[in-house]
C-alpha cells in the first residue's frame, strides 16, 4: 500500500492503470457469471469485491495519484466496482431463486392425503331444521317460546278448548304421568297427577299468552309425545313447531300470508299453498295446510311417465293444521276476544324432514345412527 | 264414512258426467276430508249373469270335494243350453240362484274366464263369490241371490258393481256427515243443486197405544220414539240393492231387520235399535246403571257397569248400553231354516228404538268400556234429534215393504227437547275473521244454505239447524261462511309484528353448544326419554340417589321403560352401543335435552276453569305440580378419538376427552370450570371429575366427566374404556362471566422461567398450579403445565410436574432479579401449600 502522495508528485501506480482496472473488472464479472451456486458466488464475492480484491486495492491507491489523475482513476474504479456489485446482486438473486425452486420442489407433498384424524361431528337434522324455521320467523320479529315437556293437563288440554271428554284426551293418544314420587306412588292410569307429557307444543302458546304482553308473536318449537309405537311412519316422541300471533285485527288472510312466507323461505319462491277447511278445538275457523310439491310443482299429477316420489304424484304436500285462535282460548288466557284475534299453525318436523330430504323411514331419525346424521353436517 | 256415488245421486241430481274424483274435490274444498275415491268394478268385464243351479254332481277322488254343476244361464251361454261348471265351494244347493262368469269375462286382478278342462271335466265358466268380484271382503262363500231373478239377467247391473265410493274421514264437528243425508247436503250445496232430504217424511203423532217406555234421565235421553212391526216373515231376505249399499258402505249384512236399521242409520245418521218383542220383558226404560249391575253385550262380553253408564232396560234389568251396544238377550234373532220342513224360524215382531242421547254420556261409556261402535261414533259427534221420528218411520216402512210386516198403530214419543241455541253476531263478523268483504247478503245466504234461520240486519240472530250441534259461537258461523265462499279465495297478507328481541341467552347457548360439540367431532343424538329403575341401577346409581327419584308414566308404551330420564346417559349409552353393534366403533355422541327431576312432593295439578284468566296463584299452583325439567348436555365416547393414519397412530378416547368436552361446553357459556376428583356413579372412582363453576356468586356443582366404571361398562356391554360427560346447561347459562374487561397489552419483552416440582402423587396438578399462580404475583402473565413425570428419577409415590412460567410487566422490561424473585415466590407458595420441592434442589 502506498502512502498518500503529499508531494503531489506524479507517481506511476500500477494498479490504477486503465488496462489493470478493466482486466480486474472482466475477471470479476467472469467469476461471478461462472459461480454455479451460492457458496461459489460467496467465494467470487470475497475474491472480486472483498477488501482484498484487486478493485478494492486499486481504490485505495487513488489517493496517491496527482490531483489531475484522481478524477479519472476514481471514475474508472468506481464504475468497475459498480458493475461488479450489480453483477453480484443479479447473480445472487438468480441463484437464490434457483435454490428456492429446488428446495420447494423437494418439499412438495401429496395434498390429496386425507386428514380424518378426528372424524367430523354433526348436528341432528331435526335440530337444524327447527333452527332454520326459527330463523325465518325471528327475522320477521317473532320470538321463540319454550315450555316444559311434562305439562299440566290444564295447559295441554283445557285451556285449548279440549274438554275432558274430547277423544284427544283419551289414553290412546296421551302419556299420563302417574303421580310423582320414587317408583310412583301415584295410583292407577288416568288418576291423580293431572300431568301429561305434552301432546303438542300448544301449551306453550297458552303460557305465552299468560306471560307476555300483547301483541304476542311467538313460535314454539319442541318435543312432543303421543302413544304411538315406533314404526316406519310413527314415533312416540317427535318434534313440532307451532306459531301463534295474537294482535288487533288479525285475519285468515294474515294466516295465509304468513304460511306463504314460511313455505317460500324454506322451499323456494312461487310455491303456492292451499287451505282446506278442517276442525281443531283450539282454532275456529280451522284449516289443513298444503303446499304445492316443491319437487314436481304439481306436474306429476295424472302423468304416469313422470311420477314424483316426494308427493306420491298427488301434487300437494300436507304440512299441518292451522286456524284462527278460538275465542274461547283467548278468554281462558284473559285476552279479550272482542278486541284481539289471532292465528296459529303447527306442523311436524319429522314429516317435513322426510319430504324435504327424502327420508324413507322414521326409525332413521330416532336411532341416532351416525351414518344417518353425519351427512347433514352443521346446517340444513 | 263410505258414500257410494250412486247412493248420493238418489238425493242430489248431479250432472251425469260428474265423477267421484270431481265430487271429492268439491267436498274437500267444503271441508270434508275425502281420503280416497274407490272405483268398484274396476277391472271387471262381463258376461256376468244370474244362473240357476239345476243339478250338482259331487266329484270325489280329489284333495277336496268338488262339485260339477249344471247351471241354467238363460240365453246368455249363446246356445240356450245350461252350462257345466266346476265349483269348489259348498254353500249353495240345487235350485239356488247364483252369479256366473261366462267364458270371455274378466274378473278383477286380470282373471280371465274361459272354458277349460279341470278335475277331468270341461268347466264353462265360474260361479262367483263376493270376494272374487271384490264386492266385499267379508264373504268368502258363493253369492246366493234371492230367488226372484231370471237366469241370464246381467249381474253387473243387478249387483250395481260399477260405482265409485268416497271414503270420508269425518272430523268431530261434522257428525251429520256420518250419513248419506249429510254428505248429500254438502254435495248439493257445493253444486248449487237442491237436496231431496230423506228425513222429510210424514210421521204420525205419538199416541198412547205404543210400546210403553219410561225415560228416567231426560237430560241424557231427550227423545225416545218406539214403533212396532209385527207379522214379519222370518225368511225374508235383504234385497240385493240394500246388501250392495251396505257392502259398499263397509258394513256386513246380517238379517233383514238388522240390515234395515243399519241402512237407515247410514241414510239418516240416527243409530237405531231393533228388539225382538217376544224377548222383551215389560216396558222399556232408560236410566243410569246401579252399582254392581252387569250386562252381556252383543259381542258376548260380560261388562260390569259404571253408575254413569246409560242403560236401556226392561223388567229383567239392563238389556243394552244406550247408544253403544245392545244386549245379547233381547236381540233380533238370525233366521234359521228347519232342515226337515224348510220352514224359517226367527223374529216376527220387532220394537224399533229411535232415540236421542247426550253426546258426552255416550262418549264416556264407549271409552270406559273400550268400545267404539257405529252407533257410539255417531252419538259422540252429535246426532240430529229431530230426525229420530223420521228414522223410526223409515225403518217401519222398509220392514213393511221388505219383510212383509204390518206396522203397529202405536207410536211412542217421549220428548223433552232442549231450548234451541241462538247465536248473535255482527253481520260483518265473517268479513273481519277472513279479512275479506263478503257483505251481509252473502253472509245471510250462506248461513241459510247451511240450514240456519237468520234474522236481523246489522246484528244477526242465528238459529242453527238441529243437525249442527257444533255451531255454538260466532266464529263457528264465520267458518261456515268462509268455507262456502271458499278458503281458496282468501287473499295473502302479512301482519307486521313489533320488533322482536331475537333468541334468548338460553336459546343462543343451546345452539352454540350444539355447534361447538359437532365442531369438535361429536354427532348429535335425540334419544327417547324413557328409562327404567333397572337401567339406572345398572349405571351403578344407588337407591336413594336423587336420580332414582323418577317421574313414572301411567300408560307407558313398554312396561320395560315406564319412567322418564333423570340423566341423559342411559339413552346416549344405548345409542353408543347400537352404533358399535352396527360397525361404527370410533364414536363420539352428544345430546342436549330435558331431564325430569321430581322431588316426589309435587301436589296434583288442578283443573282450572276456562272462563277467564287464572290468577297468578293458580298458575303458580300448576307449575308447582310439575317436576323440575332442566336442560342438560351429555357426551359419550368410545374407540379412537384420533384415528390412525399417515400422520401416526390412533389415540384412544379417554377421560381427558370427556373433561375437555365439558370445557368446550363451558367456553360457549363464557364460564370457567373448576375440575376436581370425585366419586360418582356411573364413573370410574379414580377417573371421575366433578365440574364446578360459579353460579349466581356461589361455587356450584354442574356435572361430571371421566371414564365409566368398569362394572357399568360390563353391565351395559359397552366398549372398554367408554367415557362420558354430563352437565346441566341451565346452570351454566347463569354462570357466564358477564361483560369481559379488555386486557392491557404490554409492549415490553417477556421473561420465561421453567420449574419442575416434585410432589406427592396424590396432589392434584390443579392445586399446584393454583399455588404457583398465587405465589407468582401480578407479574405472572401465564402458566402452563408441559410435563408430568413419574419414574426412576423421582421417588416412588411422587411425581414431577414441569411448568413454564411467563412473566411480563406493563411498564418496563423485567430484570433477571425481578423474574427470579417472582419465580421463587411462586415455588415457595407451591412448597407451602402442596409440599412441592423444586426438582434437583
Amino acid at each position: 500500500m502506498s502512502a498518500p502522495n503529499k508531494s503531489y508528485d506524479p507517481v506511476e501506480v500500477e494498479a490504477l492503470k486503465p488496462e489493470a482496472i478493466d482486466r480486474a473488472r472482466e475477471e470479476a464479472l467472469a467469476a461471478i457469471a461462472a459461480a454455479g451456486d451460492l457458496p461459489a458466488l460467496r467465494e467470487a464475492r470475497i475474491a472480486h469485491a472483498g477488501d482484498r480484491s484487486p478493485l478494492a486495492l486499486a481504490n485505495r491507491e487513488i489517493g496517491a495519484l496527482p490531483p489531475h489523475a484522481k478524477a479519472e482513476a476514481g471514475r474508472r474504479v468506481g464504475q468497475a466496482r459498480g458493475a461488479v456489485g450489480q453483477a453480484l446482486r443479479t447473480r445472487q438473486a438468480e441463484l437464490e431463486a434457483e435454490r428456492d425452486e429446488r428446495v420447494l420442489a423437494e418439499e412438495a407433498v401429496d395434498v390429496s392425503l386425507p386428514y380424518d384424524r378426528v372424524p367430523a361431528g354433526a348436528r341432528h337434522p331435526l335440530t337444524t331444521l327447527m333452527e332454520r324455521i326459527e330463523d325465518v320467523f325471528t327475522a320477521m320479529g317473532y320470538e321463540v317460546a319454550e315450555g316444559p315437556e311434562a305439562e299440566a293437563e290444564w295447559f295441554n288440554f283445557d285451556a285449548l278448548n279440549i274438554s275432558a271428554d274430547h277423544p284427544a284426551r283419551s289414553e290412546s293418544d296421551t302419556f299420563f304421568v302417574a303421580g310423582t314420587g320414587a317408583g310412583g306412588e301415584g295410583g292407577a292410569p288416568g288418576e291423580g297427577s293431572g300431568v301429561v307429557l305434552r301432546t303438542h307444543t300448544s301449551p306453550v302458546q297458552i303460557r305465552s299468552l299468560l306471560e307476555r304482553e300483547l301483541p304476542v308473536y311467538v313460535i314454539c318449537p319442541g318435543r312432543v309425545y303421543r302413544t304411538d309405537e315406533l314404526d316406519a311412519t310413527h314415533t312416540p316422541v317427535f318434534h313440532q313447531v307451532e306459531l301463534l300471533a295474537v294482535d288487533q285485527g288479525l285475519t285468515m288472510a294474515d294466516l295465509k300470508g304468513t304460511l306463504d312466507h314460511m313455505v317460500q323461505s324454506l322451499f323456494g319462491e312461487d310455491l303456492r299453498t292451499r287451505l282446506r277447511p278442517s276442525f281443531f278445538p283450539f282454532t275456529e275457523p280451522s284449516a289443513e295446510m298444503d303446499m304445492v310439491c316443491y319437487a314436481c310443482r304439481g306436474e306429476s299429477v295424472g302423468n304416469p311417465d313422470r311420477p314424483c316420489r316426494v308427493c306420491s304424484s298427488e301434487g300437494w304436500i300436507e304440512l299441518g293444521g292451522c286456524g284462527m285462535v278460538n275465542p274461547r282460548v283467548l278468554t281462558a288466557c284473559g285476552v279479550d276476544p272482542e278486541k284481539y284475534s289471532g292465528f296459529a299453525f303447527g306442523f311436524g318436523i319429522e314429516r317435513m324432514l322426510m319430504f324435504r330430504h327424502n327420508v324413507e323411514d322414521m326409525r332413521d331419525m330416532v336411532e341416532a345412527d351416525v351414518r344417518f346424521t353425519r351427512p347433514f353436517g352443521m346446517e340444513i | 264414512m263410505r258414500a257410494p256415488l250412486s247412493w248420493l245421486r238418489e238425493y242430489v241430481d248431479l250432472p251425469a258426467e260428474a265423477t267421484g274424483r270431481e265430487v271429492a274435490e268439491k267436498l274437500i274444498a267444503a271441508g270434508l276430508e275425502v281420503e280416497t275415491v274407490e272405483r268398484t268394478g274396476a277391472g271387471l268385464t262381463g258376461p256376468l249373469v244370474v244362473g240357476e243351479v239345476l243339478a250338482i254332481e259331487e266329484l270325489t277322488g280329489f284333495k277336496k270335494p268338488i262339485r260339477y254343476c249344471r247351471v241354467d244361464v238363460g240365453g246368455a251361454g249363446g246356445t240356450g243350453e245350461p252350462q257345466n261348471i266346476i265349483c269348489g265351494a259348498r254353500n249353495f244347493a240345487a235350485g239356488d240362484k247364483v252369479v256366473v262368469a261366462l267364458p270371455g269375462a274378466v274378473l278383477p286382478g286380470d282373471f280371465r274366464i274361459s272354458a277349460r278342462k279341470t278335475y277331468g271335466r270341461v268347466s264353462e265358466g265360474m260361479i262367483c263369490s263376493a270376494a272374487e268380484l271384490r264386492l266385499s271382503e267379508e264373504h268368502a262363500g258363493i253369492i246366493v241371490l234371492p230367488p226372484e231373478y231370471e237366469p241370464g239377467t246381467d249381474a253387473v247391473a243387478l249387483l250395481e258393481i260399477e260405482d265409485e265410493v268416497l271414503d270420508i274421514a269425518v272430523t268431530p264437528d261434522r257428525g251429520y256427515c256420518l250419513s248419506l243425508r249429510g254428505i248429500a247436503r254438502e254435495t248439493a250445496t257445493a253444486y248449487g243443486l237442491p237436496l231431496r232430504d230423506p228425513a222429510l217424511l210424514d210421521v204420525p203423532a205419538p199416541n198412547d197405544e205404543g210400546y210403553p217406555v219410561t225415560v228416567g234421565d231426560p237430560a241424557a235421553c231427550d227423545r225416545f220414539t218406539a214403533r212396532t212391526v209385527s207379522g214379519l216373515r222370518p225368511g225374508a231376505r235383504t234385497p240385493v240393492w240394500m246388501q250392495r249399499r251396505l257392502e259398499k258402505a263397509g258394513m256386513r249384512t246380517v238379517s233383514l231387520p238388522v240390515d234395515i236399521t243399519n241402512y237407515v242409520m247410514l241414510e239418516l245418521g240416527t243409530p237405531l235399535h231393533a228388539y225382538d218383542r217376544e224377548r222383551l220383558d215389560g216396558p222399556l226404560g232408560v236410566r243410569r246403571a246401579e252399582p254392581g249391575e252387569k250386562l252381556t253385550t252383543l259381542d258376548g262380553v260380560q261388562r260390569a257397569l259404571h253408575p254413569e253408564d246409560l242403560l236401556i232396560t226392561d223388567d229383567s234389568g239392563p238389556i243394552g248400553l244406550a247408544g253403544v251396544m245392545g244386549g245379547a238377550h233381547s236381540e233380533v234373532r238370525d233366521p234359521e231354516q228347519d232342515p226337515e220342513t224348510g220352514e224359517w224360524r226367527g223374529t216376527t215382531e220387532v220394537v224399533i228404538e229411535a232415540a236421542h242421547f247426550d253426546a258426552v254420556t255416550i262418549a264416556r261409556t264407549a271409552r270406559r268400556h273400550g268400545m267404539s261402535t257405529e252407533g257410539s261414533r255417531r252419538w259422540e259427534r252429535g246426532v240430529d234429534p229431530e230426525a229420530a221420528a223420521a228414522a223410526a218411520q223409515r225403518c217401519v216402512d222398509l220392514l213393511v215393504l221388505l219383510g212383509g210386516g204390518t206396522a203397529g198403530p202405536g207410536v211412542t214419543g217421549v220428548s223433552a227437547p232442549a231450548e234451541p241455541v241462538t247465536i248473535t253476531l255482527p253481520a260483518d263478523h265473517p268479513d273481519r275473521v277472513a279479512g275479506v268483504t263478503y257483505g251481509r247478503e252473502a253472509v245471510v245466504r250462506d248461513l241459510q244454505e247451511v240450514g240456519c234461520e237468520v234474522h236481523g240486519t246489522d246484528v244477526l240472530t242465528v238459529t242453527p239447524p238441529s243437525w249442527r250441534p257444533d255451531l255454538t259461537d260466532p266464529n263457528d258461523l264465520a267458518e261456515e261462511v268462509i268455507r262456502l265462499q271458499g278458503y281458496a279465495a282468501l287473499p295473502s297478507t302479512l301482519p307486521r309484528p313489533p320488533a322482536g328481541r331475537g333468541l334468548t341467552r338460553r336459546q343462543r347457548l343451546h345452539r352454540r353448544v350444539g355447534r361447538a360439540l359437532a365442531g369438535a367431532g361429536y354427532v348429535e343424538a335425540l334419544n327417547y326419554p324413557f328409562v327404567s329403575q333397572d337401567a339406572l341401577a345398572r349405571l351403578g346409581i344407588e337407591e336413594g340417589d336423587p336420580r332414582r327419584r323418577t317421574l313414572r308414566l301411567a300408560n307407558p308404551l313398554s312396561d320395560e321403560e315406564p319412567e322418564l330420564r333423570t340423566t341423559l346417559l342411559p339413552g346416549l349409552l344405548a345409542a353408543l352401543r347400537r352404533n358399535d353393534g352396527r360397525g361404527s366403533h370410533d364414536l363420539a355422541l352428544f345430546e342436549t335435552g330435558l331431564v325430569f327431576r321430581p322431588t316426589g312432593q309435587e301436589p296434583p295439578a288442578a283443573v282450572l276453569p276456562v272462563t277467564g284468566r287464572p290468577t297468578d296463584e293458580e298458575i303458580a299452583g300448576l307449575d308447582a305440580a310439575l317436576p323440575r325439567q332442566p336442560r342438560r348436555v351429555a357426551v359419550v365416547l368410545a374407540g379412537a378419538r384420533e384415528q390412525t393414519g399417515w400422520w401416526g397412530g390412533a389415540r384412544p378416547a379417554g377421560w381427558a376427552d370427556a373433561v375437555e368436552a365439558a370445557r368446550t361446553v363451558a367456553r360457549e357459556a363464557g364460564a370457567e370450570l373448576e375440575i376436581s376428583a370425585d366419586r360418582h356413579a356411573p364413573w370410574h372412582p379414580g377417573r371421575c371429575a366433578a365440574l364446578h363453576t360459579v353460579v349466581d356468586g356461589e361455587r356450584t356443582l354442574v356435572g361430571h366427566a371421566g371414564e365409566l366404571h368398569p362394572r357399568v361398562i360390563k353391565a351395559l356391554a359397552l366398549p372398554d374404556r367408554t367415557c362420558a360427560m354430563e352437565l346441566e346447561l341451565d346452570l351454566l347459562e347463569r354462570a357466564g362471566q358477564g361483560l369481559v374487561t379488555a386486557p392491557r397489552i404490554s409492549a415490553f419483552p417477556v421473561a420465561t422461567q421453567d420449574v419442575a416440582l416434585v410432589v406427592d402423587a396424590a396432589v392434584p396438578a390443579a392445586e399446584v398450579a393454583g399455588a404457583l399462580r398465587s405465589g407468582a404475583g401480578e407479574l405472572l402473565e401465564s402458566l402452563r403445565l408441559f410435563d408430568v413425570y413419574t419414574g426412576e428419577q423421582v421417588a416412588a409415590g411422587q411425581k414431577s410436574l414441569a411448568y413454564a412460567l411467563r412473566f411480563r410487566a406493563p411498564d418496563r422490561t423485567l430484570t433477571a432479579e425481578e423474574t427470579g424473585a417472582a419465580r421463587d415466590a411462586a415455588v415457595a407458595a407451591a412448597a407451602e401449600r402442596t409440599g412441592a420441592v423444586l426438582r434437583g434442589a
